[in-house]
């Protein structure tokens, strides 16, 4: 016989021997990540798509004369309030500081409800001033459109995220929920921070 | 009971400082209108450091097992190779012909 019980106990203890997760974490928070990574690709893909336009093009309009370079600057400083209120609300639940959880949960919320503000502001300006999907003032088509799809994609994910929170922040002040669960919360917020990064980057400054 | 718990927070407050000021950093190359091909370069690095911090700080990934750090950061390395060359000639192109 090829292999003796303890050799069997043996390969089940090893990192990636099928006993236990080779990540040492739950299976929620993997489920998390994996999605995470995933939707990585999908924002990739837009941004992508944007960089093959804006070259292939050769042309494209000069950003900081059509946005307010201190409103996106200003909602990229609240989405980083925003993220740093959530990590403090993740470190309280771990930690069992239980009273400052729903107090940090609930700002994150605020500034995740004045990033859409802000961002509600910026787009009907924009469509104010003739911008549309496929056509706005300024002469090149796809700028309008890339702009739109993605920072609406974007803008899909902070709503999504504002009500994933309230939620959370509801389900823990009735002692539903594990901190894990604050913890996958505070994931998937940061990672919509993560996103604005990049899209704040590529969309609004080069 | 907060005197216990302050110091487990620092290290938000520093991540948080820090993104803060490489976002004014950024902000403030954009204002002072550097050359094209700098700009992009140091935007792009600017980027990244935030990302990293994000991840590494506020996402916990630094505090996790070498092999999920592996399974999330391994893609990335993919997909910038990828992007890298098939946008980078064109982009280089587009510069150049300027």
């Amino acid at each position: 016989m090829a292999h003796e019980v303890a050799d069997q106990e043996r390969i089940l203890a090893s990192p990636w021997g099928g006993g236990q997760s080779p990540f040492a974490v739950g299976w929620p928070k993997l489920m998390m990540w994996l999605f995470l990574v995933s939707d990585t690709l999908t924002f990739a893909g837009l941004l992508a798509g944007y960089g093959v336009m804006r070259i292939s093009l050769g042309r494209w309009p000069v950003q900081s004369g059509i946005f307010n370079i201190w409103l996106v600057g200003g909602m990229t400083f609240i989405l980083i309030c925003s993220s740093a209120t959530m990590a403090v609300a993740v470190a309280a639940a771990k930690s069992g500081d239980r009273k400052r959880v729903t107090p940090f949960l609930l700002a994150t919320v605020f500034g995740g409800l004045l990033f859409l503000a802000g961002q509600y502001y910026e787009w009907s300006h924009f469509i104010h001033e003739g911008a549309r999907l496929f056509s706005n003032p300024w002469g090149v088509p796809q700028f309008s459109a890339t702009f739109f799809i993605t920072t609406g994609f974007h803008g899909a994910h902070v709503t999504g995220g504002v009500i994933y929170l309230l939620i959370t922040a509801l389900r823990w002040a009735r002692g539903r929920i594990q901190p894990e669960s604050i913890e996958i919360a505070g994931l998937y917020w940061h990672f919509v921070d993560l996103v604005w990064v990049f899209i704040f980057t590529l969309l609004y400054l080069i | 009971m907060a005197e216990t718990h302050a110091g487990g927070y620092k290290v938000y407050l520093t991540t948080w400082i820090w993104l803060l000021v490489i976002t004014m950093l950024e902000i403030g190359i954009v204002l002072v209108r550097v050359p094209k091909t700098l700009l992009v370069i140091s935007l792009i690095i600017l980027a990244l450091m935030k990302a990293a911090l994000i991840m590494a700080y506020f996402m916990h990934l630094r505090y996790e097992r070498l092999n999920l750090i592996y399974a999330v950061v391994t893609p990335m390395f993919f997909l910038a190779i990828v992007l890298f060359s098939m946008l980078g000639p064109d982009a280089l192109h587009v510069f150049r012909s300027r």
